[in-house]
């Protein structure tokens, strides 16, 4: 339509006088339907992330400008409909609703017209603009499915542009189409979808008995069908507003529609079915499309399940194949560097103690977080592919019956399993995830996989304390942490979920080529929100580590304050027979798990040799059992809070892990002991 | 009418009825299990959650979801495939 000039609510919506110039352009799609692609294609690095006011769904704006117009993209939320059950709904029909963008473009994927034009049938009852994008058309020729630009836009009465967003290709026809719209030189006549004819003289009456109190920008008509379909949010707005006597009419009537929200749905694809009718060719009934073929293996119940493992198998090749040695190269360069700081600033005189805090506690606790790059990012780079070409959905469901039984969706499969590169992508990986509750459920499991570090720790201490019995003692460690993983799985559900079901809704989208861009993009983007926001965390830990470990003696841990907290701790300890300076390395591998062994090294000297002739069996087992199910690490806590948003819920999953490991230590010592008639 | 659970693969399905809270229904509905669909079962393996194609669209239901969609079983292609 209009460029927004009479729009008096920008100020109080905090939109700058810079943006306000601009055409407000809002991405409106379901998910997976390369909505981000078309928003990366246009944006790059250029684009804003946040959240939206209040939520921790991620909001994404960019500026784009397109023969001299200045353009201000808003990505909204990959959502199926415009009800309110998800946060995500809410925010997108907020923001249409209040912010009034000049036009929505509205991405639909070419190869399921019918199924994604419904999102389109809900927003053209919303007073702004749509132009309509049919995306993927690539993808529909590959499945078989014919689809006719010009004829659905002659049905719609709105501009429809095919795309290959991938490839570039329709995009700058789609800007075009934005500023006819916005510039009312496009004959913009939409047909609007109509309910049944049965409910046409309800809707009326609903009409009639709200339209003098439906507050400002609400339009009537979509206030009248909400209530209709029992939208809650809308429910409870109208109760708000409405004088009490109209508002009891207004339930009477509503109280004898209760089923309409599947008539009004089903009206919504029987106009969808009409404005295709001429416009899309299906394949023959029989012919197989790509999709299918593929899915005949990998949602296969056993064909399936091996295709998993072996990508999984290649994700851990690529990780130690590149990201472990990058990880020990990156920290040797960084130990380089602090001796020579360390160096330097002796040579020219200044105090030991400034020369070891930089050295040792700053550039010691930034390395920390500079050495989790290389894993990171192949990390998030595995998951953007996963994602991006479709197959997530797949090993979502294939391990869905498994994670189903600990109350989690099968989407927390993959990042839980990954884990054991490193748990601090696996807790940020949850963010798959739909649903609050399987996600925080996802996080505070996650650090019971045991990581690479841990396992590097137990191989080192196994091979000491049990020689050639080791390898089996080290399966059983492994073992008995993933069964306690899903006795604690089963148990939270219970606690933290109450009874409430898992609700199991998943769409498996069309096969697809992932987008490089795309994938560059998440991957930078999701390093970044993981350097700003949990890089503080971990810096200060390790920075607080070093003191207690420095003070008050100036270097000699045995003196420090870390090992009168040990000593401290010594009580404790006795009840799984370990000695005080095991109590600090394993304080100190809270900072990083392969710090248990620097610690004793430090402590013992010759760990070989001194070691398994102080600890009995008992306590070794103990030990390397305190070790498995000990407190997540410094990074990891830091992702827990970060991924949560809650101190709260962190703290909870820390001290748990804390609880079960020293509850764990102390069985097997007691057990370990009787056994052995120590 | 039958629960859409106890098709088994290959078998085709009219949606009668949904069952269960407002809210369930609805996000069902806007995925295109309205009344006088047809779902197509594709895999169905007696336990564990099934992928049935609605409206063109590819849908993996838990079962305890899918036990909520009443359907008419369409005759006579129970084998087609």
């Amino acid at each position: 339509m209009h460029c927004r000039t009479e729009d008096t609510s920008d100020a109080a919506l905090g939109v700058n006088v810079a943006e306000s110039k601009s055409l407000v352009v809002a991405l409106a799609g379901q998910p997976n339907v390369g909505k981000s692609t078309i928003f990366n294609v246009l944006t790059g690095l250029s684009q804003h992330v946040g959240n939206w006011p209040g939520k921790t769904v991620e909001r994404k704006s960019g500026s784009y400008t397109h023969l001299g117009h200045d353009l201000l993209l808003v990505d909204l939320p990959g959502i199926y409909s415009l009800t309110a059950n998800s946060v995500e709904e809410r925010i997108a029909r907020d923001y249409i609703i209040h912010e009034s963008p000049d036009v929505i473009v509205a991405v639909v994927d070419a190869a399921i017209p019918e199924r994604s034009l419904y999102l389109l049938a809900e927003m053209l009852l919303l007073p702004v603009p749509v132009v309509l994008v049919l995306n993927m058309m690539d993808v529909a020729e590959q499945e078989g499915v014919q689809i006719e630009p010009r004829v659905l836009e002659a049905a719609l009465g709105i501009p429809v542009i095919p795309m290959v967003a991938t490839r570039n290709a329709g995009v700058v026809e789609m800007l075009d189409a934005v500023i006819a719209l916005a510039q009312g030189t496009f004959p913009y006549d939409p047909r609007r979808p109509t309910i049944l004819p049965d409910h046409e003289p309800v809707l009326a009456e609903l009409i009639a008995e709200v339209s003098q109190h439906v507050p400002s920008p609400y339009p009537v008509d979509w206030i009248a069908v909400k209530l209709l379909e029992g939208d809650e949010e809308i429910l409870a707005l109208m109760e708000r507003v409405l004088p009490a006597e109209v508002w009891a009419e207004v339930s009477r009537t509503l109280l004898h529609h209760e089923d309409a929200v599947l008539d009004v749905a089903g009206a919504r694809y029987a106009w969808i079915g009409r404005m295709i009718r001429a416009a899309v060719v299906r394949p023959r009934v029989g012919v197989m499309g790509f999709t299918s073929r593929l899915d005949k293996v990998l949602t296969h119940p056993f064909w399936g399940l091996l295709a998993l493992m072996s990508i999984l198998g290649l994700v851990f090749a690529l990780t130690y194949a590149i990201g472990t040695p990058l990880q020990g190269w990156l920290e040797g360069v960084l130990e380089v560097f602090g001796e020579q700081v360390n160096g330097g600033l002796r040579a020219v005189g200044s105090p030991s103690w400034i020369a070891d805090l930089l050295s040792d506690g700053l550039i010691g606790g930034a390395g920390m977080v500079i050495t989790f790059v290389p894993i990171l990012a192949i990390f998030f780079a595995t998951l953007g592919v996963l994602e991006d070409t479709g197959y997530m959905a797949r090993a979502a469901y294939v391990t869905d019956r498994f994670m189903h039984m600990m109350g989690l969706h099968g989407k927390s499969f993959m990042p839980l399993l990954l884990g054991f590169g490193c748990n601090v992508p696996s807790v940020l990986g949850a963010r798959i995830i739909d649903g609050e509750r399987p996600r925080l459920l996802t996080i505070l499991l996650a650090p019971l996989v045991p990581c690479a570090a841990q396992l590097a720790v137990i191989t080192v201490l196994g091979a000491m304390f049990f020689g050639n019995a080791a390898g089996v003692v080290l399966w059983a460690l492994v073992t008995v942490n993933l069964a306690v993983l899903a006795v604690m799985g089963i148990l939270l559900n219970r606690w933290v979920l109450r009874g409430e079901q898992a609700v199991f809704i998943m769409e498996l989208p069309l096969y697809h080529l992932p987008n490089l861009r795309t994938i560059g993009l998440y991957v930078w983007r999701n390093m970044l929100a993981f350097l700003q926001k949990a890089g503080g965390i971990i810096l200060a830990a390790s920075l607080v580590v070093w003191v207690l470990s420095y003070l008050p003696a100036g270097g000699d841990v045995t003196q420090s304050y870390l090992a009168m907290l040990g000593q401290a701790l010594e009580p404790v300890g006795r009840l799984m027979g370990l000695p005080w300076p095991v109590l600090v390395a394993l304080l100190t591998s809270f900072v990083a798990k392969e710090n248990m062994i620097a610690t004793l090294a430090v402590l013992y000297g010759d760990l070989g040799a001194t070691l398994p002739a102080l600890l009995s069996w008992p306590s070794a087992l103990a030990l390397l059992v305190v070790q498995m199910l000990f407190v997540p690490c410094v990074a990891t806590v830091a992702a827990m809070k970060q991924e949560s948003g809650s101190w709260r819920w962190t703290a909870i999953g820390v001290g748990l892990l804390l609880v079960l490991s020293l509850a764990a230590g102390i069985l097997v010592y007691q057990v370990g002991t009787s056994i052995a008639g120590i | 009418m039958v629960s859409l659970e106890t098709l088994n693969s290959g078998e085709i399905g009219f949606i009668g009825s949904l069952e269960g809270g407002h809210r369930l229904i609805s996000r069902l509905a806007a995925l295109g299990f309205t009344p006088g669909a047809s779902v197509t079962v594709m895999r169905n393996h007696g336990s564990g959650p099934l992928i049935v194609s609605v409206r063109g669209a590819q849908i993996a239901l838990g079962r305890g979801e899918a036990g909520r969609i009443k359907v008419h079983r369409a005759a006579g292609d129970s084998d087609a495939l």
